[in-house]
């Protein structure tokens, strides 16, 4: 094994690690604050991408659409995750999980034939933003711009979330609705407001991902469900729940895919399924998670 | 006219029936009483109040608007503090961000801030930095006290705030409520313990199977030790 190479699997494995917690996140802090499983997480990713695309292809194909694309696909995935909390996810709440699991997964089935019957079951490109286009080279491995800001936009957001968690008055009453969501209702916070305010920061994550990924893989139906399999393994790995799990749940995902392809490339997924049976198996509540709450 | 009056409220949890038509007044300035032992329903008369656990049937009056099924939160905005009995302390946010927590979430701002319960309850200064959920039973339910009061509450619902206090802690908390109630708080108190009940009370309504057995001041149980005995007996 060369330099090079070691160089160039980790970049790769980087890059998947921080596109992988952009999704993940949003997941993790839905499940933190609310306990809800949201299997349509993965959905709102897909619709993001798909939002991108149309808005892209209105805008301009080409040109720096990219980025007023990319933030409409955010915004537009939180009305629609802000609309389906408040009209439909909100009556399931205080019910058995498997309510929660079974609407969700009937969402999956709906916006999965929604994106069909809109966008077609083609395959849909959009282009890398001029500004990023090109690499530059390091180790003898050719890194692209964009892999580079995706690297950059993984921890930023894991930050900024962070900070707000930690520092800001909204984030001491995300943490007080996640201890005891009727006793912060008694002290009087709008609690319904605040699940509504988080589900759509979680699905504007979703959308924005969606988007963010487009200039690297093309759009076809069954994105949702393929990215939705992958969250939920970072989110495992990490602990359910704890959101600095989730950043090094996927840190240790992209590094282990990365060099796992290398160690056994028959073999591409069978690392991080390894990975996340024996973190079941050692520690069943993640890395970072804690045990039973 | 009475700063809260409940007419004969009727609550269940599904098909197990708690409350049986209770009826209760608490006038301004007054500390009033709910005794029984457990199980009577006294905590399930505060969640009723509080809209937590709405009554089925039955009215909750508050300053003479029928507020029988608002959702809690707009219970506390309206002037309620709801002090409860397994106090709820939100166990990763440290003394401070609870505190914190309860003055925003309530948006009633006043006289109480967090310097002044603070000065109420030096320790909870004292362990500012710490999490809810290292504090003793006593400081946790200091600290349950400190929430409801940051939210500037006209009245002040406080359920059980003795139970499983060492004795010494019970005293201190006695002189603070009773603190609380010279300075003009008004209070609905639910209590197993007689005597820290009637140290504090005005008026007693000593409930049985979730109906009002007698109510009364609490000067007459005081004196009258044939009748508390009798009440409290069965």
């Amino acid at each position: 094994m060369t330099a090079s190479l070691l160089v160039g699997q980790f970049l790769s494995g980087l890059t998947t690690s921080m596109f992988l917690f952009l999704i993940a996140s949003g997941l993790s802090l839905v499940f933190g604050v609310m306990r809800v499983l949201n299997f349509a997480h993965g959905s709102f990713y897909m619709i993001g991408a798909y939002l991108a695309w149309q808005v892209v292809t209105w805008l301009h194909p080409v040109g720096e659409a990219f980025w007023p694309a990319a933030l409409a696909a955010g915004l537009g995935v939180a009305v629609l995750g802000a609309v389906v909390e408040r009209l439909l996810l909100r009556h399931l709440y205080g019910l058995d999980e498997l309510y929660q699991l079974l609407f969700t997964y009937a969402l999956v089935l709906i916006l999965g034939d929604a994106a069909k019957y809109l966008w077609g079951t083609g395959q849909l490109s959009v282009h890398r933003p001029p500004v990023l286009d090109g690499g530059f080279q390091l180790v003898g491995n050719t890194v692209p711009y964009y892999n580079l800001f995706i690297i950059a936009v993984g921890p930023a957001i894991a930050i900024t979330v962070g900070l707000v968690l930690s520092r800001t008055a909204a984030g001491r009453m995300l943490r007080a609705a996640s201890a005891d969501r009727e006793m912060l209702d008694a002290m009087g916070a709008n609690v319904g407001l605040i699940y509504t305010g988080m589900f759509a920061v979680s699905s504007f994550l979703a959308g924005l991902a969606g988007a963010l990924i487009t200039p690297m893989e093309s759009i076809v139906p069954g994105m949702d469900v393929q990215v939705i399999v992958q969250a939920f393994i970072v989110v495992v790995i990490g602990g359910l729940g704890s959101f600095w799990g989730t950043f090094w749940g996927a840190m240790i995902y992209g590094q282990v895919l990365s060099f796992g392809i290398l160690i056994l490339p028959e073999f591409s997924l069978f690392s991080v399924f390894a990975l996340m049976a024996v973190v079941l198996i050692v520690r069943p509540w993640g890395l970072f998670g804690r045990p039973i709450r | 006219m009475a700063l809260l009056s409940v007419e004969d409220i009727h609550t269940a949890y599904g098909l197990s029936r708690v409350l049986f038509g209770i009826s209760l007044e608490v006038d301004a300035g007054e500390c009033v009483c709910l005794l029984g032992r457990n199980g009577v329903g006294k905590s399930t008369t505060m969640r009723s109040i509080m809209g937590i656990t709405p009554p089925r049937a039955g009215r909750v009056i508050w300053h003479g608007r029928d507020m029988t099924g608002a959702a809690p939160h707009r219970m506390a905005r309206a002037g309620l503090g709801f002090v409860p009995e397994d106090r709820r302390i939100f166990a990763e946010l440290t003394v401070w961000e609870n505190l914190d927590v309860a003055a925003r979430a309530a948006r009633r701002p006043g006289a109480w801030t967090i310097p002044r319960v603070c000065e109420l309850f030096p320790i909870l200064a004292e362990r500012r930095d710490q999490r809810g959920g290292f504090l003793s039973g006593g400081e946790q339910q200091m600290l349950t006290i400190a929430r409801a009061l940051v939210g500037n509450p006209e009245l002040l619902l406080l359920d059980e705030p003795s139970e499983g206090l060492a004795p010494l802690i019970v005293d201190l908390l006695r002189e603070k409520i009773a603190e609380l109630k010279a300075q003009g708080m008004t209070i609905l108190l639910a209590e197993q313990g007689v005597a820290f009940s009637l140290a504090l009370a005005d008026r007693v309504y000593v409930l049985e199977k979730g109906s009002v057995r007698h109510a009364g001041p609490a000067a007459e149980l005081r004196e009258d030790h044939a009748l508390l005995d009798r009440l409290l007996s069965l």
